[in-house]
């Protein structure tokens, strides 16, 4: 029973990682896909700024993410990423063109268009992968003797290129309403007069998704509309709602912090609402989280830290964000 | 060639490629960051203007460094799913958890405090900023210690049992942590590290001194890493020793493929300088030797005995001619190191560390080859173990991922064109920036002859050199 309990503290554990992610490195990621739209060089330097002395601390949560899943979930990582290898191999080719690209850009007056670029590409592409294997994960993975039993084509569907779209549309708005939050003067007007149709937009394809996500698998359907979950049902569209109002109300003139807080909702809400379609699959439809759970010594040897570190780290990045507080100085850098 | 055979093969080819881009960034960051965390209490000690100029110059590279490590880093940490889902179902149990704590303890702290360290000394103040920098060395060594005990876990396995399903189950952490291995090779490998940072930052600086004769800046930056290759060089060799006996008890195969050591010698092992190893016929042709050398360095004796590969099935022999040479090479490197940290001390004594021509020559010439040194160790020591990824339980060929082969070709292509586009980009910047010397230290009010000699100084003099 002890054993039991631990894979579902590990599954919140792991699921909280991906969401802090999710939130984190996903404005940083969206602020990269804004990059073009900033007309002068200036904006281009502070919106980078913005997020170059936090974003390594940000994508560290995807790290963890992967390392977390491989660490108490061998099998469902074994089985996930073989299946997602194009989507996941995307990202970490995007994630290098635009890891690079905060050191790199500074350092070349002749190429440095190139580095905006990949900065721009690799945001773009880590965020669209990113969406597309969320896709392929909730459409299901087929498993067969502790293997991936697909081709490697097969997360590939409208399904998944929706999700790709829906991702990297949310992204982006939660990169402009953080630029909001940050900058000043011509680009913060310019980002909170996109953030509008982009707060539009994702909220159409969370409605998307939410409609198509439930006839991926009957379980996921039988979840939604039957019995207790009903609750959920009404419960969650009518907090994205609240959201939505938040985030107009905010771009409207209620203040600069309002629309982030409001976008970074919607993304806590739909994956609050995956995980009440998975629940208690780890990888749908084959996978249960206490199937794929690593032995009792595993799950916890590394729960002792884990309790002991997460805390802490989540002091000193709140730290690191206190001291990097506020709107920024175009002229401070350290290049 | 069978589909199966290339699979692995393109696999291996995949994490090989991969993985050596990598390991050079750690093994200058690591270095690199004891360097920042040495400079800044120096500064803040001594109020010396050198170190500081040192530190902000270093600082930027190894931002630049540091980052080209984490995207390597992401891609590593992926790659044992997406390549070795075999290996991670079976073996995750172990290894996963070890890794996760590397993230927990050491990416976090450097992430975090990397922010701080490079964009936040004014935003808060010298002593945070100095906590920042020592974190971030405390980071690269944290993680140093749960990769390499992970790593030695995959070398000399312990304190686990096998279950049913094939999964390698924890029994004792204690053991698996502290796997016989592990000492040997968490020293080993971060005095690889501090040598390798030495040897860039004494080769940019004589560098920088060739043309720039008598930078103070550079001075005191040659003189520093002159001093740590005189120190950790000769350690770094008996550390070295100390492992490859570890390694003759507990991979005797390995060590046989690195002497050369085919079929058992009667009355002692030579030590081979030069051979052609010929695995087919197993045997060495063009060798060599000097007689009882051999055993007289792995078992201090004048006619010890160690196990040749002919005691082993010629499947579990690790390929010998790439572990032979890449071992040589290895060696030959670290006395070259030796080598020139003696010939920096005496000509230290002499007083012409920094003009000697020839010395400074050599310095920048070997600049570079800490590197070389690291990976060719790498490669002794990770094809040395083959044909296993767990040695002696579980077999490369058993633990690669059921991939269709384009898959593995795309993917290989990708991170290929990539890498190199992107590290030969970043190669550049990074020599580029080493080129050109610090800038030198002006005299501030704070620490400046001219307050104490009471006069008002003229204006706009700079409150102090915090430049950055």
């Amino acid at each position: 029973m002890f054993g039991l309990e631990l894979s579902f503290i590990w599954a919140g554990i792991i699921a909280f990682a991906v969401l802090v992610y999710v939130i984190l490195d996903g404005f940083d990621l969206g602020v990269g896909i804004l990059f073009p739209l900033a007309k002068t060089e200036q904006d281009r330097d502070v919106m980078m700024n913005s997020v170059a002395p936090i974003w390594d601390g940000n994508e560290t949560w995807l790290v963890l993410g992967g390392g977390g899943l491989f660490a108490v979930f061998p099998l469902a990582y074994a089985v996930v990423m073989p299946a997602l290898y194009v989507p996941i191999i995307l990202m970490l080719l995007a994630l290098i063109f635009r890891g690079v690209a905060f050191e790199y850009r500074w350092r070349t007056k002749r190429w440095k268009r190139l580095w905006d670029f990949a900065f721009f590409g690799g945001s773009l592409v880590a965020a669209f992968s990113q969406g597309m294997a969320l896709g392929g994960l909730v459409q299901g993975i087929e498993v067969v003797n502790r293997g991936y039993a697909g081709g490697w084509w097969d997360w590939l569907s409208p399904f998944s290129l929706l999700t790709g779209l829906a991702v990297t549309t949310g992204y982006a708005l939660l990169g402009a309403t953080w630029l909001v939050m940050k900058l000043e003067g011509d680009i913060h007007d310019k980002m909170r007069r996109i953030a509008q149709p982009l707060g539009l937009a994702t909220l159409v394809f969370l409605g998307l998704v939410s409609i198509f996500t439930p006839l991926q698998d009957e379980v996921y359907f039988q979840r939604w509309f039957s019995g207790g979950s009903l609750a959920f049902v009404v419960v969650v569209p009518v907090l994205v709602l609240l959201c939505a109002a938040g985030l107009w109300k905010g771009l409207r003139g209620g203040g600069d912090h309002l629309p982030f807080f409001s976008a970074l909702g919607f993304f806590v809400l739909g994956f609050i609402g995956i995980g009440i379609s998975f629940y208690p699959m780890i990888v749908p439809p084959s996978l249960t989280i206490v199937e794929a759970a690593a032995p009792d010594s595993s799950l916890g040897f590394a729960l002792v830290g884990t309790v002991i570190l997460i805390p802490i780290i989540l002091a000193y990045t709140a730290y690191a964000y206190w001291v990097f507080r506020g709107k920024i100085d175009p002229s401070e850098g350290y290049h | 060639m069978t589909a199966e055979v290339s699979a692995e093969v393109l696999a291996r080819i995949q994490f090989a490629f991969t993985v050596s881009f990598h390991i050079i960034f750690p093994a200058f960051s690591i270095g690199l960051a004891s360097y920042l965390a040495v400079l800044n209490g120096a500064w803040l000690w001594t109020k010396d203007g050198r170190y500081l100029s040192l530190f902000n110059y270093w600082k930027k590279i190894f931002a630049v460094a540091f980052g080209m490590g984490v995207v390597s880093g992401i891609v590593m940490s992926y790659q044992f799913g997406t390549n070795w889902s075999v290996f991670s179902d079976k073996a995750g149990p172990v290894v996963g958890p070890m890794m996760a704590y590397e993230v927990l303890t050491a990416f976090f702290l450097e992430a975090g405090f990397l922010g701080i360290m490079l964009f936040g000394r004014q935003r808060v103040g010298d002593g945070l900023h100095m906590l920042a920098t020592f974190m971030v060395a405390f980071g690269t060594l944290i993680s140093a210690t749960w990769i390499l005990a992970v790593n030695s876990w995959m070398h000399t396995p312990a304190g686990f049992s096998i279950a049913e399903n094939g999964q390698f189950v924890p029994e004792d952490w204690w053991q698996i942590v502290f796997n016989p291995s592990f000492p040997y090779r968490l020293v080993h490998m971060v005095l690889a590290a501090y040598l390798t940072t030495a040897l860039v930052v004494g080769g940019a600086s004589a560098w920088q001194l060739l043309r720039t004769p008598g930078h103070p800046v550079s001075k005191k930056s040659l003189s520093m890493a002159m001093w740590m290759l005189v120190i950790v060089a000769p350690i770094q060799i008996f550390a070295g020793d100390q492992h490859g006996l570890n390694t003759l008890e507990h991979q005797p195969a390995k060590i046989a493929a690195m002497e050369g050591h085919f079929e058992s010698h009667e009355g002692g092992v030579p030590l081979v300088l030069f051979a052609i190893p010929d695995q087919e016929n197993q045997e060495l042709d063009y060798a060599l030797e000097i007689p009882h050398l051999g055993s007289l360095i792995l078992t201090h004796s004048w006619e010890g005995q160690i196990p040749a590969l002919s005691e082993f099935p010629i499947e579990d022999q690790p390929p010998v001619w790439i572990v032979f040479w890449s071992f040589r090479v290895m060696v030959a490197l670290g006395f070259a190191f030796l080598g020139l940290g003696l010939w920096g001390l005496w000509a230290r004594w002499r007083g012409w560390l920094y003009h000697d021509p020839w010395l400074l020559r050599a310095s920048v010439a070997l600049g570079p080859t800490g590197f070389v040194a690291v990976l060719a160790g790498w490669i002794t020591t990770e094809v040395g173990r083959q044909p296993w990824t767990v040695y002696g339980l579980l077999r490369t060929s058993d633990s690669h991922s059921p991939l269709d082969l384009p898959a593995l070709t795309t993917s290989l292509i990708g991170f290929v064109v990539v890498y190199f586009f992107v590290f030969g980009a970043g190669t550049f910047y990074l020599l580029r920036m080493m080129r050109k010397a610090p800038d030198t230290p002006r005299l501030g009010l704070r620490d400046g002859p001219i307050r104490t000699a009471g006069i008002m100084p003229g204006p706009a003099q700079p409150r102090d050199q915090r430049s950055d």
